[in-house]
C-alpha cells in the first residue's frame, strides 16, 4: 500500500504489520492490545464480534512477543491479530454459528484451519457475527444481533460471514476467516470494501467448519490487501486427513505468484453478468477496471456463462437440502438447546428446533426436506443436480478460451437494514457469485471503486480449480495499478 | 401452491413444530420461492449426469486402523441431560 507513513499497528496489513514486528518498531502485544482497544471503543456501533477472547490473545501475543525478541517467528502470521466467524469450532470458546440453537455450545476441538492459524502463530481476537447458520446474504439474520457495515452504519455489511467482513473493513482486525457457500465471503467482502477469496472446493480444509452446505462450503480469508489474502491462504490450504473432500493438491507459496505482470493474459468478460437497469455505479467501476487490466498488457473478450440466469435457482434446490441433511443433527439430545417439557423424543426434537432455530433456517429446511422427500426428489434435486453439471459446462468451455473471468461480485452495493425482506429479493443478490460454488471454482472480490454514496464496489475475478495463483496476481495487478485503498471508512 | 397438508408433512420429516401462522407463512413463501425454482423446468437436461460433488474425487477411504478420537468425557460435556454414560432423552413411543 503506498501511503505516508503509518505507524498505528491497526492500520497496518498483515506483511506491513510483520515487517514492523521484525524490525523492533512494534510487537505482537502491543498490536492486539491496540486491536482490543479499537474493538472495545468501535464494536459497539458495529456489532462484528459475538466473543472477544481478550485473556487468550493477551496471551497468545505474549508468547508471539518471546519467539520475535528470540529472532525465531514462525513465519508469515506470526503475532497477527485474526478473527474468525462463528461457524468455526473453536476449542473451549463458545461457538454459536449465529444461532440460538448453540448460545451456549462450547466445541471440544479445533477446526483444522484454526489449527493452521494458531500453529502459523496468529493471535485469535475472537468469533464474528454471522446469518445463522451461513444462511443469508446481510447478517441480519443472526439469532443474536445485526452487524453495520463500517461504511455507513445504517447499512449492511453482508452475508452471511458479515461480521468478518467488517472487522476487517473498521480495522478491528489484521485478518478474518469467513465461509462462501453461495458468495458469503465474496459478497459482504465486496460491500465492505476488503479483499475476499473462496478458494477451489477442496483447496482448503472443512473439519470443524459447521456444516451448511457440504459440497458447495468453503473457508475464505477476508484481508486488506491481496499479497495478505496469499499469505493466510498459504497458512491454511492443503489436505487434511480430517476432511476426505479435501484435495491432495500441493500448496504453493502464493506470494510468489504477485508479480504484477498480466501481460498476455487472456481475460473473459461475461456477457450475462452486465444485465440491462444494472446499478451503474457497479458498471461503472467494474468497466474502469477491466479498462485498467487491458491497460496493463491483458486482453479481453466477450464470453458467455448462458446457465447464469438459472444458478440461483439451482443454489436453492442444492443447498436447502444439503441443509436440511446437516442440520438434522440439531435435535436437542447431544449438545445445545433443548426445550422442557416435552411429551416424548419426537416432540423434544419439534419444540428444540422450533425454539432454536430462527425463520431463515427454518425456511430452507422446510425447502430442502420437500425438494429431497419422496416424490419430489427426481424433480426437484435430480433436476437441480443435472443443471449443476451444466453450470460447470458453462466454465469449462469459457475456460478452454480464456484464463480468468473477471465480473461484478454483486448486481449493487450495501443496502440498508431491513431493505430486502422479500426471501427472493435477498436471494438475487448471489446471483454472480454461486456460480463459483456450484462449479467448485476459485474466485476473489477486491474493491474497485465507490458508489456515488461512498459504498464500496468489488470485482470478481473466478479461475481454473486449483489456479488461485493466478486469479490473485490478476487481483493484485489491479490493485497495484489503482489507490482505491487509500480511502478508509470514517468511523467516530 | 404447495398444500397445507404438504407442509404438515414436510414440517414433521424436518422435526419442526410450526404454529398455524407460521405454517401459513410458510406456505406462502415456500410457494413463491418453488415457482421461481420452477424456471428449471424449461432446460433440457437429457443425458445429463447430475453433479453431486465438484472436484473428482471418489471414496476416499483410509486403513481400517482404529486411532484417537474423541474422548468420552468431551463427548457428554454438553450434554442436555445425562444419566452416567448415556444421554437421557425422553421417551420414544411408537406411531
Amino acid at each position: 500500500m503506498k501511503t505516508e507513513a503509518k505507524t498505528e499497528p491497526t492500520r497496518l496489513t498483515i506483511h506491513e504489520l510483520v515487517d514492523a514486528y521484525r524490525a523492533g518498531d512494534t510487537t505482537p502485544t502491543a498490536a492486539t492490545e491496540a486491536y482490543l482497544a479499537r474493538i472495545a471503543a468501535h464494536d459497539e456501533k458495529i456489532g462484528a464480534f459475538l466473543t472477544v477472547t481478550r485473556d487468550e490473545a493477551l496471551s497468545e501475543a505474549r508468547v508471539s512477543d518471546e519467539r520475535y525478541r528470540k529472532g525465531m517467528p514462525r513465519g508469515p502470521l506470526d503475532g497477527v491479530p485474526v478473527a474468525l466467524k462463528d461457524v468455526f469450532c473453536t476449542r473451549r470458546v463458545r461457538t454459536t454459528c449465529g444461532s440460538k440453537i448453540l448460545s451456549t455450545f462450547v466445541p471440544p476441538y479445533d477446526a483444522t484451519v484454526v489449527t493452521r492459524l494458531r500453529d502459523a502463530g496468529a493471535v485469535v481476537l475472537g468469533k464474528t457475527n454471522m446469518d445463522e447458520f451461513a444462511m443469508g446474504s446481510s447478517t441480519e439474520h443472526s439469532a443474536f444481533k445485526p452487524t453495520h457495515n463500517p461504511w455507513d452504519l445504517a447499512r449492511v455489511p453482508g452475508g452471511s460471514s458479515g461480521g468478518s467482513a467488517a472487522a476487517v473493513a473498521g480495522d478491528l482486525a489484521a485478518a478474518a476467516l469467513g465461509t462462501d457457500t453461495g458468495g458469503s465471503v465474496r459478497q459482504p467482502a465486496a460491500f465492505c470494501g476488503v479483499v475476499g477469496l473462496k478458494p477451489t472446493y477442496g483447496r482448503v480444509s472443512r473439519y470443524g467448519l459447521i456444516a451448511f452446505a457440504s459440497s458447495l462450503d468453503q473457508v475464505g480469508p477476508f484481508t486488506r490487501d491481496v499479497q495478505d489474502c496469499a499469505l493466510v491462504l498459504e497458512a491454511i490450504a492443503g489436505r487434511d486427513t480430517n476432511d476426505s473432500t479435501s484435495v491432495d493438491e500441493p500448496v504453493p507459496h502464493y506470494a510468489a505468484a504477485l508479480t504484477g505482470n498480466v501481460r498476455g493474459l487472456k481475460i473473459g468478460v461475461p456477457k450475462e453478468y452486465f444485465t440491462p437497469g444494472m446499478d451503474t455505479d457497479v458498471e461503472r467501476s467494474v468497466r474502469d477496471a477491466i479498462g485498467v487490466l487491458e491497460k496493463l498488457g491483458a486482453t479481453t473478450q466477450e464470453i458467455s456463462l448462458p446457465m447464469t440466469d438459472y444458478g440461483i435457482a439451482v443454489y436453492y434446490i442444492i443447498a436447502p437440502a444439503e441443509a436440511s441433511s446437516n442440520l438434522a443433527r440439531y435435535d436437542g439430545v447431544k449438545y445445545g438447546l433443548r426445550t422442557p417439557g416435552a411429551r416424548d423424543l419426537i416432540d423434544m426434537m419439534s419444540r428444540t428446533r422450533a425454539a432454536g432455530f430462527g425463520a431463515e433456517v427454518k425456511r430452507r429446511i422446510m425447502l430442502g426436506t420437500y425438494a429431497l422427500s419422496a416424490g419430489y426428489y427426481d424433480a426437484y434435486y435430480g433436476r437441480a443436480q443435472k443443471v449443476r453439471t451444466l453450470v460447470r459446462r458453462d466454465f469449462e468451455r469459457a475456460f478452454a478460451r480464456v484464463d480468468v473471468i473477471v465480473a461484478p461480485t454483486t448486481p449493487g452495493v450495501s443496502f440498508k437494514h431491513g431493505e430486502k425482506e422479500d426471501p427472493i429479493a435477498m436471494y438475487l443478490n448471489d446471483v454472480f457469485t454461486v456460480g463459483g460454488n456450484l462449479a467448485g471454482l476459485p474466485a476473489v472480490s477486491v474493491r474497485c471503486g465507490f458508489s456515488a454514496a461512498g459504498l464500496p464496489v468489488g470485482l470478481q475475478v473466478i479461475g481454473r480449480a486449483f489456479d488461485e495463483s493466478r486469479v490473485l496476481r490478476v487481483a493484485h495487478a489491479y490493485e497495484q495499478a489503482t489507490s482505491w485503498l487509500d480511502r478508509r471508512p470514517q468511523l467516530r | 401452491m404447495i398444500s397445507d397438508k404438504d407442509v404438515e408433512h414436510v414440517a414433521r420429516l424436518a422435526r419442526l413444530a410450526l404454529t398455524e401462522s407460521e405454517r401459513a407463512r410458510m406456505r406462502e413463501q415456500l410457494s413463491a420461492i418453488l415457482q421461481y425454482i420452477d424456471k428449471l423446468k424449461a432446460i433440457d437436461v437429457e443425458g445429463v449426469e447430475p453433479t453431486s460433488h465438484a472436484v473428482p474425487l471418489v471414496n476416499v477411504m483410509r486403513d481400517d486402523e482404529p486411532g484417537p478420537c474423541l474422548p468420552q468425557s468431551d463427548a457428554l460435556a454438553h450434554a442436555p441431560d445425562r444419566a452416567g454414560e448415556f444421554f437421557r432423552v425422553p421417551r420414544i413411543i411408537e406411531d
